[in-house]
């Protein structure tokens, strides 16, 4: 026992020492899950002798919980989606910079600029934008995919085979175009019709997934799922014949956001992390390898062909899309209750 | 547990007065990780929330009445019983308790086989139970669901070998559910069955078949109050962690139905960011567990006291 004890003790000074022995600087980023290649993180780390270290998350709700719960202060930039960005901001969860502070500031594209979430930009930078809809197993059904029936009233060869990503915003979101109704409506009747809705879509459900949502395609354990266009673009290339949809009723586009969170440790290197990331030779890198688009000027040269090509990264001229919108307390309470009602 | 705890009484005179001292490091122990986290969950379950996550310090029983009353989709209906959330935790403790029958009814004749080997055999056996758990949990279970899924390796070989035609649907149901909980807490049943059935005399078991004892009464009468403690533990130790389980339901039941487990999750890390109703689903499973061991203490004290 007591050899035991020493060695632990042993190891245990082991990483101590390890761990002190440091890189010039840090930086501690909190990122998505499956987001930002190693080699990119590598690059940065040995063009600035910095040591970074990175958690991952799987929603934008539970980041903002863990940074809620005390985790503020331990991370220097996070990836929060765009309606995460203003809610992160009005809880003050964020520090503000100045444009001069990033000498490659001038490369955000001007569409990405003055919006809604971030007008200006001051604490956030663009960093890939997409779109959530659903793909479909060709082999399994070849009818018309470019509606959201496929997931609220689905053809009788896709019932039992559908997965949705266990996100509430994702999900209410999806079924209000469907319906037809705005997001975040307060109209009793349209509340109503939205848990109706959703009730008699789950039975065709097969399971909520969100970290497996390319996987149950790929596998074959769902002939439909809500996915985001990236995903599923990747869903295809790992052999899945799968087309991604971009239904009439509409579908959600996102905008994920590089922000410089209150509090960080490492304000300097974060900046300069922000920075790399708008050089258009590394955002092209994040777009080769998670297939969204980049939110910054000149990427072009340095895109995969397979990328500029993916069907699911163009969506169609005038196309459906629109941003998730955060509902006020009163509202976000009954879609709470709708949520729970449809997983009790 | 006070049962399966020993107080010592000698030698108090040569550590006089180290007493307190002594103690210090369990007082700490129970202190930072048991009375701290309980104490802050009981406080956040009785404060007021914050619109997505957090609490303001404000004394509100709307947590509470949340998990009891139902006000209708818009909260101003008279309120009604809630059941929403007493059928979530129906579904947790019944499935619970069905791990808990599986891991029983296995792990009994196993740990039985496992204490009546001799030598080495013996360790090699425990050996063996406690390999799957080199592995975290997440790990398995998703490995488990590999292999149980319509293309998986299970159903390819009963293809193969012709005995199905269409493969067996198991991914996303109870069954896996079940499965999964039997495969991840088996061994927390073996253990302390093995370990009073170590303890046992079989000449006891010799003595009754001499008295003319068939083996069924044997069985019940003999062997079974003898390890009746250590299947107790098992139970607790099987249904406990079962009850709070959300990665067998989350990744082999599809997270169609929300478990005990993710239903508190969702509290914090979903969009409903409801701390205080997170902690007071939190504080009423404690209650509930705490009914169960207080029973089984009782028991033991009873059993001791004989």
């Amino acid at each position: 026992m007591r050899k035991l004890l020493t060695l632990g003790v042993s190891a245990l000074a082991l990483t101590i020492g390890a761990s002190t022995a440091n890189a010039e600087g840090k930086l501690s980023i909190y990122h998505w899950f499956e987001y930002i290649p190693q080699e990119l993180l590598n690059k940065f780390a040995a063009e600035n002798d910095i040591e970074v270290t990175m958690d991952t998350f799987d929603s934008n709700e539970s980041m903002l919980a863990a940074l809620k719960a005390g985790k503020l202060g331990s991370y220097d930039v996070s990836v929060p989606g765009d309606y995460m960005v203003k809610i992160m901001a009005g809880a003050g969860l964020l520090d503000t910079f100045e444009p001069a502070e990033l000498s490659n500031f001038g490369n955000i594209s001007a569409q990405w600029m003055d919006v809604d979430f971030d007008n200006g930009r001051h604490s956030s930078i663009p960093y890939q934008w997409g779109s959530t809809s659903f793909s479909v197993n060709r082999d399994v059904y070849s009818g018309d995919i470019q509606t959201t029936a496929i997931l609220f009233d689905p053809p009788a060869e896709l019932r039992g085979k559908i997965n949705v990503l266990d996100s509430q915003g994702e999900v209410l979101a999806m079924a209000s175009m469907h319906l037809g109704i705005p997001q975040c409506t307060s109209d009793r009747g349209q509340l109503r019709a939205l848990n109706d809705l959703l009730q008699s879509a789950k039975p065709h459900w097969a399971s909520f997934g969100s970290d497996i949502a390319k996987d149950v395609l790929v596998s074959g354990d769902a002939a439909a799922g809500m996915i985001w266009n990236g995903f599923s673009a990747k869903a295809r290339a790992e052999g899945a014949n799968v087309e991604y949809a971009f239904p009439k009723q509409g579908y959600v586009v996102w905008m994920d956001n590089v922000v410089l969170l209150k509090d960080a440790p490492n304000r300097d290197n974060a900046l300069k992390f922000m920075n790399f990331l708008l050089d258009p030779v590394n955002a092209a890198v994040v777009t080769n390898y998670a297939q969204y688009t980049a939110g910054v000027d000149g990427v072009d040269g340095f895109l995969d062909e397979a990328v500029t090509s993916a069907p699911e990264l163009n969506p169609p001229a005038g196309g459906a899309g629109q941003f998730i919108m955060a509902c006020s307390e009163e509202v976000q309470t009954v879609y709470d209750k709708i949520w729970t009602d449809l997983k009790k | 547990m006070a049962g399966l705890i020993k107080q010592s009484t000698s030698n108090t005179s040569t550590y006089a007065g180290l007493g307190p001292l002594l103690m210090l490091p369990s007082w700490l122990v129970v202190g930072f990780f048991l009375v701290l986290p309980v104490s802050m969950m009981l406080v956040y379950s009785f404060l007021t929330k914050e619109f997505r996550g957090g609490v303001i310090w404000e004394f509100s029983l709307a947590a509470y009445d949340q998990f009891f009353f139902d006000r209708g989709l818009f909260g101003d209906a008279p309120p009604v019983i809630e059941w929403t959330y007493i059928t979530i935790f129906w579904r947790s403790i019944w499935q619970a308790a069905l791990a808990t029958v599986f891991c029983l009814l296995i792990g009994f004749p196993t740990a039985w086989f496992i204490a009546t080997r001799t030598g080495p055999n013996k360790s090699i056996w425990l050996f063996l139970i406690t390999i799957p758990y080199w592995v975290n949990l997440l790990i398995r279970t998703i490995s488990m669901k590999f292999l149980i899924r319509d293309t998986g390796p299970l159903n390819e070989f009963l293809m193969w070998t012709g005995m199905i035609s269409d493969p067996i649907h198991m991914i996303n149901t109870n069954f896996a559910v079940q499965l999964g909980l039997f495969y991840s807490y088996l061994p927390f049943m073996v253990l302390p069955i093995y370990a009073s059935v170590e303890r046992y005399n079989f000449t006891f078991s010799e003595a009754a078949a001499d008295l003319y004892a068939s083996r069924w009464v044997t069985l019940t009468k003999v062997i079974l109050p003898f390890v009746k403690p250590g299947i107790i533990a098992g139970c607790i130790l099987v249904f406990v962690p079962s009850l709070g389980a959300f990665l067998a339901p989350d990744l082999l039941g599809g997270a169609k139905n929300f478990m005990i487990g993710s239903l508190i999750e969702e509290q914090f890390k979903g969009n409903a960011g409801n701390w205080p109703f997170g902690a007071a689903v939190s504080m009423i499973l404690l209650s509930m567990v705490l009914v169960v061991l207080t029973y089984y203490a009782r028991q033991q004290s009873k059993v001791e006291a004989r």
